[in-house]
């Protein structure tokens, strides 16, 4: 059964990359009790470790989501600013973003003739105040917000903002949660700054030092109308990476996860995301080598504010996650 | 003077030779410890009190020039670009060549030789060539080799409402800077490191940070500056004679808000003019150190430089002075046990 409380919370709350206090909160009041220590390192990822005798495994799941820092605030309260991660200035146009402080605003532009001249820096956010002073008393130069939309489950789909990648830190806790005799030793990890370079899963990794790497993240669909061809489909099983732009999984552990699959009838698909990149990435170069891969969730509308996942595939993943921390 | 003298000299990325004898010069009376590492880098260690914590300091040695690739039949240099250049700004620039500064020009074709075609667009790296005056191959051949680096000949000059013009502020500026902030006693010990090869990619600071492994740090720099013609005030990355301008957010790094606002308020407390440097593209040594390890706090204070990464930069000494006092502020607020690791 899906924790529909749990995934609002992680959903909905405010963490774009270099901004995961709240986030990180959330995350570590929900895993209290479940892990035997957890400390956040000087970065801000929160490192959540199940003791145990055998070999040290890393699950890395990342809290941040993409946003938009302010730049400049003009004489009428109109507010420019820059992304942080990857947004598109289509998605991004009149969708309503949310400060820390939970200041709502709206994304709006300057008058363009020619929809292909959209650039962000001719897009600016409305508060509604009507003077730079109104606008400061709640907004300043280096204030970052995240895009918003309520989170929305129906049947066997959910669809929101920051499903990238908060549904990876979903399959981490309840796994912790459900892990109860591994021989192994997890290093839950939720880490910080994924979407501007895989920072916080660098550090963090070269601090755990683990035998093995597991990231958690979303992937690409290929089933949506005239989309680019792409084997994975939303509802059809967990994914498992075969490669992206930032790693090739490591055959052992490709291997662990495709029979651990089959041996408990999860229904799963190989992934081949021809761009982008996850926290494996990091992972894998860190010291003198980590095998790594990856359990990703099919997503469509990656980066939009209505990203959509199957609760099917989250169950199925979690399921996944479980059998090979057992193992 | 120090600023004159250090951006008067030359050194390339991994070419620092010339700078970083006139760092170790510098910084010798000041410092408890010395030592050149493999990479060139100058790691300097001022000893404080027990109990406080190491804050590494680093400032780049390197600036953007050119390398020399061949030389051709007519005895002229072909090279291409050692760092990140504008190209063009190029044309008719006067250069120094190699260890021996041997003086030449940037040149190309006249306008009246020109296609209509060619009159309309910039002038390309591989359009160019240097002419050191040479008569023959032969002749450049005896002072000149592939590999050789090229530096922009352009002096040190004050002008204007408190101005400096030089080459290479980026970031000669935050080695003075650092070099001054060695000459007083603090209850932290600083490591600062003058870091090689920052302009082709952190490569220095990368090595540095990880000898080091500091407990916070601290980046000096030389940074953009874009409060000129043409430029919206939205686009403003610093303002020149602002005050120095702490880092937000650039392509390598998401600076920690809390350290930023920490000596946005100091300055403002002491009077020192203080200004945010806007998110942009680009990055500096910030993005290699607090990458390093298991993370490191880290945070960049900079001058704002005009015209950066051209023979022609342009700074604010009150803006350098401020960068000074600050850095000195800063260091003598942190309190004994701050940013240890357990």
């Amino acid at each position: 059964m899906i924790n529909k409380d749990l995934l609002k919370r992680l959903l909905e709350t405010f963490g774009p990359s270099g901004n995961e206090e709240a986030i990180r909160e959330v995350i570590r009041e929900e895993i209290k009790g479940y892990a035997d220590e957890i400390k956040v390192d000087a970065l801000g990822n929160l490192i959540a470790v199940k003791k145990g005798n055998g070999k040290k495994i890393m699950v890395a799941s990342h809290m941040d989501e993409i946003g938009i820092m302010v730049t400049n605030i003009d004489d009428n309260g109109f507010i420019r600013f820059t992304n942080i991660g990857g947004v598109s200035p289509y998605t991004a146009l009149y969708q309503r973003v949310m400060f820390a402080d939970g200041t709502m605003g709206v994304v709006g532009v300057e008058k363009i003739d020619n929809m292909k001249d959209l650039t962000l820096s001719k897009m600016f956010i409305d508060i509604g105040a009507y003077s730079k002073e109104e606008a400061m008393k709640k907004v300043n130069v280096g204030d970052v917000a995240c895009f918003y939309a309520p989170f929305v489950q129906d049947g066997d789909y959910i669809m929101s903002k920051a499903l990238d990648d908060r549904i990876g830190c979903y399959v981490a806790i309840e796994a912790l949660k459900a892990l109860k005799n591994s021989p192994n030793e997890v290093y839950f990890v939720f880490t910080v700054q994924e979407e501007v370079g895989l920072r916080g899963a660098k550090t963090a990794a070269y601090g755990v030092d683990p035998d093995m790497g597991i990231a958690l993240d979303v992937t690409l669909t290929g089933d949506t109308p005239k989309a680019k061809t792409m084997e994975v489909k939303m509802g059809k099983g967990t994914a498992i990476k075969i490669k992206d732009n930032s790693v090739l999984a490591h055959p052992t552990v490709k291997k662990l996860m495709i029979e651990t699959a089959q041996e408990n009838n999860i229904p799963y698909q190989l992934e081949i995301l021809e761009g982008g990149g996850t926290d494996s990435g990091a992972i894998h170069l860190t010291k003198s080598g980590v095998p790594s891969g990856v359990i990703s969730v099919p997503c469509r509308y990656v980066h939009s504010p209505s990203e959509m996942v199957s609760v099917k595939d989250v169950e199925n993943s979690i399921q996944l996650l479980v059998k090979v921390l057992e193992k | 003077m120090l600023l004159k003298r250090l951006t008067d000299a030359c050194g390339m990325p991994g070419g620092e030779g010339e700078v970083r004898q006139i760092i170790l010069e510098e910084i010798k009376p000041y410092v408890d410890d010395i030592k050149v590492d493999r990479l060139g880098n100058v790691i300097a260690t001022k000893n404080g009190k027990p109990g406080y914590p190491k804050v590494m300091i680093a400032a780049h040695m390197d600036e953007v020039g050119l390398m020399v690739k061949s030389i051709d039949d007519g005895g002229f240099i072909r090279f291409e670009q050692a760092g990140g250049l504008d190209e063009r700004i190029l044309v008719s620039k006067p250069v120094l060549v190699g260890k021996n500064k041997i003086q030449g020009v940037i040149g190309a074709k006249a306008i009246h030789l020109q296609e209509k075609g060619e009159r309309e667009t910039p002038l390309r790296t591989k359009q160019l060539y240097i002419d050191i005056g040479a008569k023959s191959k032969e002749d450049t051949e005896k002072l000149v080799k592939p590999g050789d680096y090229i530096a922009f000949d352009s002096e040190y000059v004050e002008f204007g409402n408190n101005l400096i013009k030089a080459k290479a502020l980026d970031d000669r500026a935050g080695c003075a800077a650092l070099i001054e902030t060695l000459k007083h006693n603090y209850d932290v010990t600083v490591v600062a490191v003058f870091t090689v090869q920052e302009e082709i990619g952190l490569r220095g600071a990368t090595v540095a940070a990880y000898k080091v492994n500091p407990d916070i740090a601290l980046v000096l720099e030389g940074t953009l500056c874009s409060d000129v013609s043409n430029v919206p005030e939205q686009s403003y990355i610093t303002k020149l004679g602002a005050g120095p301008a702490i880092s937000l957010m650039d392509s390598r790094t998401i600076f920690p808000k809390n350290l930023a606002k920490r000596i946005y308020d100091i300055a403002v407390k002491n009077g020192v003019d203080i200004q945010y440097r806007l998110p942009s593209s680009g990055g500096n040594d910030a993005g290699a150190i607090h990458t390093t390890r298991e993370g490191i706090p880290c945070t960049a204070i900079s001058v704002p430089c005009r015209y950066i990464h051209s023979p022609s930069c342009v700074m604010s000494k009150d803006d350098f002075e401020g960068l000074k006092k600050i850095v000195k502020l800063f260091l003598e607020d942190i309190k004994e046990g701050e940013y240890i690791r357990d």
